[in-house]
């Protein structure tokens, strides 16, 4: 209960984010030294551009940094080094791939994914500096529904989308292409938390209960259908497994963070499980994909001219390769492995590092997908819970598909892991998740704005405070939320709304948290304002 | 560049990189502790920013240093949580306002309050629906709350320990 002391005194000066330049400072170490090495070992000196490339890198960090000092004082110290170093690892991996010179991997462009990396960060710290508070993005939920919605079909429109080896999850636009899921899973997870914050209760409370698992009601299976038969015409459609997957995870996730009905999960395993086999023998795409993944070194799969087990088998060979300690930087075969610079990168790293390198990499996404969890954990409202959460649940189920399919623990999809693999789409998206969770973060770890209200009460005469019902359902999804400390509401509450009926079992927040509220001292202060 | 150099660099970089994971663990550590060091103190300094600032500043308030020191909740949702006391009163309820945030549906918004006088803690209800409970006995004006009496908030029991 750790959140009982995060609302720490209210006149703590602003945090120095001396631990993030600390850390900052090693991670540009990891991705400028990998450039070095690339350099060094490939060419026996360092690469074209090695300062440039490297300064830009440091640049963009440091800048990074300042806006977080300026705009996100509180926001958590670790996101920020880790992501900057997964992209430091990514980048040399990128330009090892693309000096290679092997004709495989002639679309490695490593000033590409830099540009892209680029613009991701400066986006995602504008949206930084401009959304002074994630709630502000409660208000925009169905909207966002019908962002995430358009985003997932736009592939599908004809002369917008294109279909490259064998999935429809592409849109171009003049010159530029684009992965408009990567975007739509940002979208979708504001929509299911502004969506599950207002309906959690009913989700989570009516209903039969069978076997010990509490069931919703049918009615109120509405979305969750609807979601299931848009990620499962995503999978037939666009033949793309990873993205429907990581929707409908993320969807599930989400029910379950806000309901804590186990049901959920069980159901939605249930339904995914059903819809992923039904295709599976429906489609031959996905047997196939099937086949390789249980017997790629079948002759019959090995050699088969479409959907044949060679890059997975590569890949694992070339982690084969690497052994513990892996070969060093540009000294292994990765560009064997084909796109071992987007879908292949963790193979190409786990030769080059070795499993030595490889765990620092998962580590590092573990720490990521754990600040953004903490953050759930300790923001005080529930739409910030429930986006926090997902938004790193959403990592960390893309995470384990990427690696988990690479390493064969479940059939190979096209995702791409973040910030590592080139792929504009996927770089800016993930940039754009991590200026959400440092927004986030940055409100659950800022000492609450007590003082403030604490004036307002004692002062002048109390503005008219809204009498929130809270436990009644039918306002719970208004303006709770609002009513928590970080939005400057006014605390002092009329009685009236105490006295609102409390329908005993009606309404809960199942993952509202312990009272993270500020120092007691205030608090006379404020009911003397009320009375007064 | 020779053999030794290469491997060098190459075990070097891998050390480079467990560094930081590991430097990233220990911020996130020191982080832990630095918040319960620094909510150790702010229970301290709860006492001193009431009427004499400057009177104690390194031990707690004389009343309460035989009094109890923290509101523990026995059972429920919560149960389990700690809530170091001060000089002030603790607001109970589903509220995001309150001191104590209940996550229990039988609660109301603003359950009930817990709050000194004088050398002694006493507990008051606010009007809550399901009624706040010292055993079977309903609390109806504020009484004198002893430490170790459990106080039932609808599914949840609170108590005051030394």
């Amino acid at each position: 209960m750790t959140s009982q002391s995060s609302a720490v005194e209210p006149r703590q000066r602003r945090p120095l984010r001396l631990a993030e330049i600390f850390l900052l400072i090693l991670a540009l170490a990891g991705g400028v030294g990998g450039f070095a090495m690339v350099g060094l070992s490939i060419r026996g000196e360092l690469p074209d551009q090695f300062w440039f490339r490297s300064g830009l890198l440091g640049a963009t960090a440091l800048v990074a940094h300042i806006v977080l000092r300026l705009r996100a004082p509180w926001a958590d110290q670790v996101i920020l080094p880790v992501v900057v170093l997964l992209s430091g690892i990514g980048m040399s991996m990128i330009w090892r791939l693309e000096i290679s010179g092997s004709v495989g991997m002639a679309p490695a462009n490593v000033a590409g994914s830099m540009q892209a990396s680029l613009v991701g960060v400066v986006i995602a710290f504008a949206l930084l500096w401009i959304l002074k508070d994630h709630r502000w993005l409660r208000r925009y939920t169905y909207t966002a529904m019908v962002v995430g919605l358009v985003a997932i079909v736009l592939p599908l429109i004809p002369g917008l989308g294109r279909e490259i080896n064998g999935a429809r999850i592409w849109v171009f636009i003049g010159n530029y292409s684009l992965q408009p899921a990567e975007f739509a899973k940002i979208a979708l997870a504001v929509f299911f938390a502004g969506y599950l914050v207002t309906n959690r209760d009913t989700l989570a409370l009516a209903g039969p209960k069978i076997l010990g698992l509490q069931l919703p009601r049918l009615r109120d299976l509405g979305p969750i259908i609807l979601v299931w038969i848009v990620s499962l015409a995503v999978l037939v459609l666009q033949q793309d497994l990873g993205t429907s997957l990581l929707f409908f995870g993320l969807f599930v996730a989400m029910l379950y963070q806000a309901t804590s009905r186990s049901s959920w999960i069980v159901l939605g395993m249930t339904l995914f499980g059903a819809g992923a086999i039904t295709a599976a023998r429906a489609f031959p795409h996905f047997q196939a994909r099937i086949d390789v993944w249980l017997h790629p070194f079948e002759p019959q799969y090995y050699d088969r001219e479409f959907g044949s087990s060679y890059q997975i088998v590569q890949g694992l060979f070339s982690m084969a390769n690497g052994g513990m300690f892996g070969t060093g930087w540009g000294e292994g075969r990765p560009f064997q492995i084909p796109f071992a610079f987007s879908d292949y990168i963790y193979a190409a790293l786990g030769e080059e590092l070795g499993l030595t390198g490889l765990t620092v990499i998962v580590l590092s996404y573990l720490l990521l997908v754990q600040r953004g969890l903490k953050a759930a954990l300790s923001v005080r409202d529930g739409f910030g819970k429930l986006l926090a959460g997902g938004l790193a649940f959403a990592m960390a189920l893309q995470v384990f598909v990427v690696i988990g399919g690479i390493t064969r623990i479940i059939p190979l999809t096209g995702l791409t892991l973040p910030f590592m693999a080139q792929g504009g789409s996927s770089l800016l998206a993930n940039w754009i998740v991590v200026a959400l969770m440092l927004r986030i973060s940055d409100s659950a770890r800022r000492p609450s704005d007590l003082p403030v209200r604490g004036q307002v009460a004692a002062g002048a005469p109390a503005p008219e405070p809204e009498p929130i019902l809270v436990g009644s359902p039918g306002s719970d999804g208004g303006t709770p939320v609002d009513g928590t400390p970080a939005a400057g509401t006014n605390l002092p509450r009329r009685r009236i709304a105490d006295r609102a009926p409390d329908d005993t079992g009606g309404s809960s927040a199942p993952t509202e948290h312990i009272g993270t509220e500020g120092p007691p001292e205030h608090r006379p202060e404020h009911r003397g304002g009320e009375r007064s | 560049m020779s053999e030794l150099t290469f491997t060098l660099l190459r075990l070097g970089y891998l050390v480079l990189l467990w560094v930081f994971v590991l430097s990233a663990v220990a911020v996130l550590r020191r982080d832990l502790s630095l918040r319960s060091a620094r909510s150790r103190k702010r229970s301290d300094d709860g006492g001193a920013a009431a009427p004499a600032p400057a009177a104690a500043a390194a031990s707690p308030p004389p009343p309460r240093s035989s009094g109890p020191s923290k509101l523990v909740v026995t059972a429920g949702p919560l149960g389990g949580t700690t809530l170091p006391l001060s000089t002030s009163s603790i607001l109970i309820g589903r509220a995001p306002s309150c001191t104590l945030v209940l996550d229990d549906d039988y609660s109301s918004s603003r359950h009930a309050r817990i709050f000194p006088q004088g050398d002694q803690w006493y507990v008051e209800d606010l009007g809550s629906t399901n009624g706040t409970f010292i055993g079977d006995q309903q609390v109806t004006s504020p009484i004198p709350l002893a430490p170790g009496v459990g106080v039932q908030i609808g599914r949840s029991v609170v108590e005051l320990q030394r």
